[in-house]
């Protein structure tokens, strides 16, 4: 009978943990390499790669006085090269006044409306990206190391069980691509295992630079399933568990995608 | 809008040098439309100049057949210092410029 009890528990578990299957981390790969050798060129080339446009003007932004107080990121934060080194290698993260989780960008926004008393920028502005590929172009190389201890542990089980949810009118996944398909072919396209660490992007279906937010936005979108607007918290907790699923991974921002 | 230009710090007289261009542009084909469904007017650099010393060194044509944030890429020879100057146009009548400064050896 206890056997057959076991027998029962194993059959049960495996459907479940089949659903959960991970990459092993001897398989984790960058988006960049599921590029042609046309954009794996273009990424790397620091003149032609279009985002380095925007982290140009980043750099300038940051030295850019704006606001009531007339401040600018400069006068709290420093040289960025410094002080901003390796940030973004851990977001999003807990804020620890508000104890919310946040995405790059709302930290920036959240920054500029309470520290310089500026009017807030708004999503996918060029201002707004422009900042964050300048501050996450600064960790580039270092690998991604997301923190799901304390507080932020709720949102990485939310963000998990966003990742494995069936959604949109094609009944599928993130996992169903990302975990369990990357590497074969999708129309003319070589699917990712979906990592975000190129993000800040430029992406050539859009022409222009866009956060990783627009990114997932073009995702649930494409297995039609409901876009949730910008600054979801949905968005957060997925990034935060794709962060954790990519880490170790080097930042590659601003990378170039298709 | 900003752009930039790529020339080798120095060069000898006589050498041939690449020049590499990248000019941040939306190149708005004119045939999108809004999330309202109005048409997104066009506006696209319809030409790009190159002046080397005043002197015209590439004059492109271009439409709405480049990609956003057009790039290019020429080859000139060197015969003295000096600066390129790049201009290009677009629909709206706007024109932006960069310049960039050579050094030219004997």
């Amino acid at each position: 009978m206890k056997a057959l009890i076991l027998i029962a528990l194993v059959f049960c578990a495996v459907p479940a943990a089949a659903q959960r299957r991970v990459i092993p981390p001897s398989d984790i790969k960058s988006g960049f390499e599921f590029l042609g050798p046309d954009l794996k060129k273009l990424q790397q080339d620091d003149f032609a790669n279009p985002g380095t446009l925007w982290v140009d003007r980043g750099e300038k932004l940051w030295r850019a006085a704006a606001g009531g107080d007339g401040k600018s990121c400069a006068d709290c934060h420093g040289d960025a090269r410094t002080s901003m080194k390796g940030v973004a290698v851990s977001y999003p993260k807990i804020d620890e006044r508000t104890g919310k989780l946040m995405s790059l960008e709302a930290r920036i926004l959240q920054s500029r409306v309470e520290r310089q008393k500026a009017p807030p920028l708004a999503r996918e502005s060029e201002d707004l990206l422009a900042l964050s590929a300048y501050i996450t172009s600064l960790s580039r190389g270092l690998p991604m190391e997301a923190n799901i201890d304390g507080p932020a542990r709720r949102n990485f089980e939310l963000g998990e069980a966003f990742f494995f949810r069936r959604r949109g009118q094609l009944n599928l996944a993130c996992m169903h691509c990302h975990d369990a398909n990357w590497g074969r072919t999708l129309f003319e396209e070589r699917i990712s295992q979906g990592h975000p660490n190129a993000w800040p992007a430029y992406r050539l279906d859009w022409q222009t630079m866009g956060s990783l937010e627009r990114r997932l936005r073009a995702c649930l979108s494409g297995v039609r399933a409901e876009i949730l607007p910008y600054g979801s918290p949905e968005y957060t907790d997925l990034a935060l568990y794709l962060s954790w699923r990519a880490r170790g991974l080097p930042i590659e921002s601003p990378g170039v995608r298709r | 809008m900003s752009a930039r230009i790529q020339l080798p710090a120095e060069a000898r007289r006589g050498e041939i040098i690449e020049v590499r261009v990248l000019i941040q542009h939306p190149m708005e084909t004119g045939y999108r439309f809004n999330d309202s469904g109005t048409p997104i007017p066009r506006n696209v650099i319809h030409t790009i100049l190159c002046a080397y010393n005043g002197t015209e060194v590439l004059r492109a044509e271009i439409s709405s057949g480049i990609a956003a944030n057009p790039y290019l890429q020429f080859f000139m020879v060197a015969e003295s210092s000096g600066e390129l100057l790049l201009t290009w146009i677009d629909d709206e009548g706007v024109r932006g410029t960069e310049r960039q400064s050579l050094i030219v050896r004997e």
